[in-house]
């Protein structure tokens, strides 16, 4: 059977609560390498506490998270993380390079400057989302698809196997959403593990191969065929959802 | 106004004032920079009203007016504050600036009580302590100007070797973590910094003030350029410039106290780099809107003549049909 598979991402029994109220009760999930995968649930679900817990910024109330079968604290440099444009001051002083290049922070450890060669790894990075022409932009004057690009691309900095990203298609125009999603399904094809937290439940048979869907509890996950059903959707979104397609 | 300078030149209280004055100046405008980006501002208020006790409970402890000894209690006194913050916001339900309308009121009133004490006992060595509370820069000594420099120079280097982690816990406190940065960490070097800053400037410039010469230079810097490391040294430049210039008109007559000259000075700075700084200032931002909305007028203009003209020909074919 497949149970002695590796899995790229495990969360067992993963609870996470704010003062009395729980976030996130009693969380199962395994995420096998080389998928792309979508975190998909209402507003309030736990998607954006969930990834959070996986990178261990905020502590679980119970329950553990592998990645490689191994704790995140020592698996760090292979995970990449994109966090939520709207989580940043965007009239912070610097530009989209030296936001890129922070991506190399990681894998410089303490108090090093980055090099020649990092900066190199950023514009090459900058070059894969399209923002070449705006290095040395102040980040302020980007538009919300070219800052949440700025993200991505100090993400594929990190030169990571698993990544997660959390609403990278939040507030984007149609280019910058197609650039992604293509970067995305890139990532997959070189066997990376792509874990996206998502909210337009229309695209998620089109962009995705896995899905998880999410309410407080793991309503279900696995592949999308199998997963992404109207009774699935429905207990995820309660009464809320007026229509499914097919 | 020549003569003045002449006269004051060859000072050498003046002189030394004024070392004092630029190394606080450059050394509080500097590291500001980091309050500003981190919204804290409000912080440094209450860690420089709290350090106050903590000057009065140093002296009345060694009964010693060495600065060394009097900003480590400043310093001590600075970081209890902002402990009780930090504790009040985590365990009830007390908002953060409630916290620090608190506990900046709370250790203010109880400096003041331990100074008014400290003077009614009598103790002649006590002169001078009073100071801390509106500033004044001419009681600085080559001593204090030597703390100053060397606390302030520790500061820095701190600043400086740290660069690139603390800009990214300023930018991104969650990528940081996410990337194995000790964020907790950080952030009480960062906050250590911000004391440090803080308390050299008590003597020059007060406990009520102080928080202006955190603020103003990095407000001031932010509007003329859009990198870190300049603003940082843009900042610590007006800072030193607003010390320097505040002490001269401070000591160009008597009974002028310091601090509130200083940061008069800063405020100037502050306001005429939100008017007059290009791209982000006020005049600059009003002339690109005319612009703007002159050239919106054109063409919509020209959109409706154009649609009239369309109009009149449509008239036209109507009438001859």
């Amino acid at each position: 059977m497949h149970t002695q598979e590796t899995k790229a991402i495990q969360v067992t029994d993963l609870t996470v609560a704010y003062r009395e109220t729980p976030v996130l009760w009693d969380i199962d999930l395994d995420v096998p390498p080389g998928v792309l995968l979508s975190i998909v649930g209402p507003n309030g679900a736990g998607k954006t506490t969930l990834i959070k817990a996986i990178l261990g910024l905020v502590r679980p109330a119970a329950g553990n998270v592998l990645i490689y079968n191994k704790p995140y604290a020592v698996q760090r440099k292979i995970v990449g993380y994109v966090p939520q444009r709207g989580s940043v001051d965007w009239d912070f002083p610097t530009n989209v390079l030296d936001v890129v290049m922070m991506g190399r922070y990681g894998a410089l450890g303490w108090v090093r400057r980055p090099g020649k060669q990092d900066r190199e790894l950023a514009m090459h990075a900058i070059e894969k989302v399209g923002m070449e022409k705006y290095t040395t932009r102040q980040i302020s004057q980007l538009s919300g698809g070219q800052q949440q690009r700025v993200f991505i691309a100090r993400a594929l900095v990190q030169d990571a196997t698993i990544y997660l990203m959390d609403e990278p298609f939040q507030g984007v125009d149609a280019t910058t959403e197609r650039t992604i999603i293509a970067l995305l399904q890139e990532l997959r094809e070189n066997g990376k593990t792509v874990v996206v937290v998502h909210h337009d439940l229309q695209t998620v048979t089109d962009y995705f191969d896995w899905v998880m869907l999410l309410n407080i509890r793991r309503i279900a996950s696995g592949p999308v065929e199998e997963t992404f059903t109207p009774d699935n959707l429905r207990e995820t979104y309660g009464g809320r959802i007026a229509f499914i397609k097919n | 106004m020549l003569n003045f300078f002449f006269h004051t030149r060859f000072d050498y209280t003046l002189m030394i004032v004024s070392i004092g004055a630029a190394l606080l100046g450059a050394i509080s405008g500097a590291l500001g920079t980091y309050a500003v980006l981190r919204r804290q501002s409000l912080l440094g208020d209450a860690i420089s009203h709290a350090a106050l006790p903590g000057i009065a409970i140093a002296f009345i402890l060694t009964g010693s007016k060495t600065p060394l000894i009097l900003v480590l209690g400043a310093a001590i006194a600075g970081w209890i504050g902002t402990l009780f913050i930090v504790t009040i916001v985590r365990l009830t339900r007390i908002k953060y600036d409630s916290a620090l309308g608190i506990v900046l009121s709370t250790f203010f009133g109880f400096g003041l009580v331990l100074l008014t004490l400290i003077q009614r006992q009598g103790n002649a060595n006590q002169a001078g302590l009073d100071t801390f509370i509106f500033g004044q820069a001419a009681t600085l000594l080559q001593r204090d100007v030597l703390t100053i420099g060397i606390l302030g120079g520790f500061a820095l280097l701190i600043t400086s070797i740290l660069w690139k982690e603390l800009k990214l816990l300023v930018f991104d406190e969650g990528f940081a973590a996410s990337i194995g940065l000790q964020t907790r960490l950080l952030d009480i070097v960062l906050t250590s910094l911000l004391v440090i800053a803080i308390v050299i400037g008590l003597q020059a410039v007060g406990a009520v003030l102080m928080s202006a010469m955190l603020v103003a230079p990095a407000v001031a810097a932010r509007q003329w350029t859009n990198r870190l490391n300049l603003m940082v040294i843009l900042a610590g430049c007006f800072g030193a410039f607003s010390g320097v210039v505040g002490t001269f008109i401070s000591s160009s007559a008597t009974g002028i106290p310091t601090g509130p000259t200083i940061i008069l000075c800063v405020t100037f700075m502050v306001v005429f780099s939100i008017v007059f700084a290009p791209n982000r200032g006020l005049l600059w931002n009003s002339i690109k809107q005319r612009r703007n909305r002159r050239s919106l007028k054109l063409v919509t203009n020209r959109l409706v003549e154009s649609a009239s003209a369309n109009n009149r020909i449509i008239e036209n074919d109507n009438r001859k049909y």
